[in-house]
């Protein structure tokens, strides 16, 4: 083997290098102007409307954004506390239920039948509906120790419908393991579930953790929707000081921090999918 | 008592009978050789072995216990049994060393140390040793296929099961392979291996079967079935595979 100390790049080499920092630095200038144009075109366009001026006034008021910060940041919590436990509850739950329907034996159709029709209810029905449903038919039901609080209710709702997307993408990861690896382990004298939980479980995951994540960025925002039943969170109370202040600004306060709440999990996103797809470039088969 | 016999073995999948009626006999230290076409049975025959397929008819038996009983447990039985497939199968999530010490870990409850070290000792055996921390898309065929072989001798089985473990290879990396089945042979290992690689069947084989739409046709010493076989379809297959291309 060569030691790398003992190269130096041959001109040839290095004026490859000097045009490639030529081209890199080109492209970077293009995207900027083109990125400032096509900016200052929309800003002019938007603010040069007849509307602006009243536009303005009603949704982009400084004031009221100042003032309805904290209240509709305090608001946020409560969908914070809502993500946090279905973010919990919803994986947890997707994992059994696509265990469930991925198993073999015919002693598990009846486990195999319920997991399919719960899915195909919950991934068919709006979640507003869900949410409304649960929200004011449970209380209506005078159910003993069953908790009436909108956000309670509100997060059973999201789970249920979470659950079922979720189910489904673990189930798309588990039957993208290939049969054959099924066949060594069990070679090896792994039982069924040993199988699944060392072999099948570990390669299904990491096959699926982009689209699990973009489930999670949805239920971030879909928190929003707990609102409807009652629930006081970020977006409930931008609605009350919407009336009470006579201006939306504050709509859009919550929208910036629901945004702002997303982020970090999307880019996240964005980088496992992109350290992802340079691995499968690099490793080969896998 | 052999290590592994077969008697009267017949599979079917839908109507069409795969294997009909193979007796077989492994004595303890012996290598047996499957030849035929593909599509002849061999690894349906190796599978049922394995209990990865359960037979239509006839039994199986390992150390003179019937693994074909309805009541017998199918884990059990593969925990004693070594497989290596064509297409290596190596969990591509773990590392080699996490590859070798899976089953006897979790299948065998042995303490984390002591496989590992005894996985440490078969990689050094085998030259393998430096790759024990690589995942297996980083390593040859060849190195995947050996890494394959290690981890089916990791839970110490009293038969290895090889279906055509060098089909999958670049020709120069099949020297490798062959050669450390070899030394299993030589080992005393009991072995039952499918294969195309004739030369090697010569050498390994204390018994050659030719396997012939699910029936052995011939059987017979390596010296008997494959250089004078008595039946024109061994002859046949023989002369196609022996000239290629003809
Ligand atoms: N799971 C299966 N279902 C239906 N037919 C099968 C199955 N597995 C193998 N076969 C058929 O059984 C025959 C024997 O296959 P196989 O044992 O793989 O042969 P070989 O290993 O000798 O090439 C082939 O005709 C094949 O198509
Ligand atoms: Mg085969």
């Amino acid at each position: 083997m060569v030691a790398v100390d003992a190269w130096s790049p041959s001109p040839l080499q290095v004026e490859r290098d000097r045009l490639r920092r030529r081209a890199t630095l080109r492209s970077r200038l293009i995207a900027a102007v083109s990125t400032l144009a096509v900016g200052t075109l929309l800003v002019v366009a938007v603010t040069g409307s007849s509307g602006w001026p009243r536009v303005q006034a009603q949704f982009f008021d400084l004031a009221t954004a100042r003032d309805a910060l904290p209240t509709v940041a305090h608001a946020l919590l409560v969908n914070l506390e809502a993500l946090l436990i279905c973010g919990v509850l919803v994986p947890v739950f997707g994992m059994l239920i696509a265990i469930a329907r991925t198993t073999q034996s015919p002693v598990t159709l009846p486990l195999r039948i319920l997991a399919a029709a719960y899915t195909d209810l919950f991934r068919g029905t709006p979640l507003i509906l869900v949410l409304l449903v649960i929200g004011f038919g449970v209380p209506g039901l005078r159910l003993p120790y069953v908790p009436t609080d909108p956000l309670f209710l509100g997060v059973v709702a999201l789970t249920l419908t979470y659950t079922s997307y979720v189910a489904e993408v673990f189930r798309a990861g588990i039957e993208a393991v290939h049969p054959s690896q099924r066949a060594a382990a069990r070679s090896l004298g792994l039982s069924y579930t040993q199988t699944l939980r060392f072999v099948v479980l570990p390669q299904a995951v990491r096959k699926v953790v982009s689209p699990l994540l973009n489930d999670l960025v949805s239920l971030q925002k879909d928190s929003g929707l707990i609102s409807v039943i009652g629930a006081i969170d970020a977006v409930r109370q931008a609605q009350i000081l919407t009336a009470n202040l006579g201006n939306f600004t504050p709509y859009l306060v919550a929208g910036g921090l629901f945004v702002v709440m997303t982020i970090p999990l999307t880019r996240l996103t964005d980088y496992l999918a992109a350290r992802d797809s340079r691995r499968r470039l690099a490793g080969g088969a896998l | 008592m052999p290590v592994l016999e077969l008697q009267q073995v017949r599979k079917r999948f839908g109507q069409r009978w795969v294997l009909g009626g193979v007796d077989l006999v492994l004595p303890e230290g012996t290598a047996t050789v499957l030849i035929g076409a593909s599509g002849s049975g061999k690894s349906t025959l190796l599978r049922c072995v394995n209990l990865l397929e359960t037979v239509d008819d006839g039994s199986i038996l390992l150390d003179g216990g019937d693994i074909t009983a309805v009541r017998a447990d199918a884990d059990a039985v593969r925990r004693r049994i070594g497989v290596v497939f064509q297409a290596y199968n190596l969990f591509p999530h773990l590392s080699v060393l996490d590859n070798v010490t899976l089953g006897p870990r979790r299948a065998q409850g042995v303490a984390r140390g002591e496989a590992e070290g005894h996985a440490r000792d078969l990689l050094s055996r085998f030259g393998l040793l430096e790759k024990a921390a690589d995942y297996p898309d980083r390593l040859s065929g060849g190195q995947q296929q050996r890494v394959a072989i290690v981890r089916a001798l990791a839970t110490r089985p009293r038969l290895l099961l090889l279906d055509e473990v060098t089909s999958a290879l670049d020709p120069e990396l099949v020297g490798e392979v062959l050669s450390l089945v070899r030394d299993l042979r030589g080992e005393g290992m009991t072995m039952l291996i499918a294969t195309h690689e004739m030369g090697f069947a010569r050498e390994v084989a204390d018994e050659v079967c030719f396997l012939d739409a699910g029936s052995v046709l011939e059987r017979g010493t390596s010296q008997q079935v494959l250089a004078d076989p008595q039946q024109p379809r061994t002859r046949q297959f023989l002369q196609r595979i022996l000239t290629p291309g003809a």
